[in-house]
């Protein structure tokens, strides 16, 4: 054994990776080489000074947060090109559900989708401290502000006198594609209501339904498909829809 | 109604499955990326999108212990933001690292000999040096002395055999002594 080879096995050797023929023929080196046996002592104390525990990093705890919520999200049926298919069901949902009155459907597969992609946007907009673009409470600021960024003026309504305190709006992705987000708060609880276009298609009455622990009220008005999501209770979330759609009516 | 919605119906399980496998690693996985991209948020990025694409490609896991796999993918994501936009190669680490970036460990003569030996032993001061080491030697370093894999898995995790590791490894430490010796030698 020639020192070049002694200069990488020792570092097997170091990291219990060498076979015992191996380790045999290296000390042999070894003993006879004083510039290996130099290197061998340089790295062994190289080893001690590397702490390994502290070297690590620790995860920061909101990046664990979003990670669970995703796969989360997405376990529970969310996945890409959802919401494109979810506006293509639409029109079959609207003739089971009779105009005006809430009903609990039957969960399709797409429906789950865009159920599970609101959701995981929703989480997106409380963990990734960007639950806001435009902050202000005065519906004439926010509507405005997404003149130019979407191709439809999405709703704005001022629900403060309700209890429904606008925080602003953002710009969201849903499927990679932009929808706006509306950012209201009832207590400690924030709702964003998304707003995507569904252009021509009929008005669809509300539907409430739930997704690890989020409640979303959907429905679709005037060329919009809406859906508010929340982690308030379903009553209040219904509440927060019918003041909502009150509102526009004025 | 659409073709592979049926698809979808068992994926509860699936993520219960990948989260109980995957999430006990995100430390050391974190701890990879920290090192290869050098800043805070850009591993935090990373290593998002290494689970969320590890959660995609969950069904051609074969098995086995799940790291190497796992580092392994975190590695394409961040060469792929390499090649993206050469945005993360030399960004300085934004947040502990930072003040001990600004001063140069070798600029001695105004420390005492505790505070130097304080110094010496500060794990920042490593961190520092193994994050000076060019990419390749960086990650047989980190793979090898702080998440603890055997040659073979670092192999895995690096698409390279045994007998690259072993050299890159002999090479990283080499430059590591160097730079420890350099910064012992300076503050001594």
């Amino acid at each position: 054994m020639n020192c070049d080879e002694a200069g990488i096995l020792l570092h097997a050797l170091i990291d219990g990776e060498l076979d015992a023929g191996h380790a045999r023929e290296l000390e042999m080196h070894i003993a006879g080489c004083a510039g290996c046996a130099a290197q061998l002592r340089e790295f062994q104390e190289l080893r001690k000074s590397m702490k390994p525990a502290s070297l690590r990093y620790t995860a920061p705890v909101a990046l664990r947060g979003r990670i669970e919520g995703k796969l989360s999200a997405r376990g529970a049926g969310a996945s890409r090109r959802s919401v494109v298919k979810g506006f293509a069901f639409g029109a079959a949902a609207s003739a089971i559900a009779a105009s005006g009155v809430l009903v609990m459907v039957m969960r399709t597969d797409d429906d789950r989708r865009a159920l599970g992609e609101v959701v995981s946007a929703h989480l997106r907009s409380l963990q990734a401290q960007h639950l806001i673009d435009v902050e202000s409470t005065d519906q004439h600021t926010v509507k405005p502000w997404f003149n130019g960024r979407l191709d439809v003026a999405p709703p704005v309504a001022d629900l403060t006198a309700q209890g429904f305190t606008l925080l602003g709006g953002r710009l969201d992705y849903v499927d990679a594609k932009p929808v706006a987000a509306i950012v209201y708060r009832r207590r400690v609880h924030i709702i964003n209501l998304f707003c995507a276009p569904a252009p021509g298609a009929a008005n669809r009455a509300a539907v409430m339904q739930s997704l690890q622990g989020f409640n979303v009220r959907r429905w679709r008005d005037n060329g919009l498909n809406l859906w508010a999501v929340s982690d308030i209770s379903p009553d209040e979330l219904m509440e927060f829809g019918e003041k909502f759609e009150a509102a526009l009516k004025q | 109604m659409m073709a592979g919605g049926a698809a979808d119906v068992g994926d509860g399980g699936k993520a219960e499955r990948f989260k109980a496998l995957a999430l006990p690693h995100l430390d050391e996985i974190y701890t990879l990326a920290r090192y290869l991209l050098r800043n805070a948020s850009d591993a935090d990025d990373a290593v998002q999108e290494c689970y969320l694409r590890a959660f995609r490609h969950f069904d051609t896991f074969r098995g086995g212990p799940i790291k190497p796999w796992l580092f392994a993918i975190l590695r394409n994501v961040c060469h792929a933001s390499y090649a993206g936009g050469a945005r993360l190669v030399f960004t300085a680490d934004d947040v502990d690292a930072g003040a001990a970036q600004a001063i140069p460990i070798w600029r001695e003569d105004v420390d005492t000999p505790e505070q130097a030996m304080l110094r010496r032993h500060d794990s920042d001061t490593m961190r520092r040096l193994i994050g000076e080491l060019p990419a390749e030697f960086r990650e047989v370093i980190v793979l090898r002395e702080i998440n603890d894999l055997s040659y073979r898995d670092i192999a895995t995790v690096i698409e390279a055999p045994i007998g690259t590791v072993m050299s890159r490894l002999a090479r990283a430490r080499g430059m590591l002594r160097d730079a420890w010796i350099a910064a012992e030698g300076r503050s001594g």
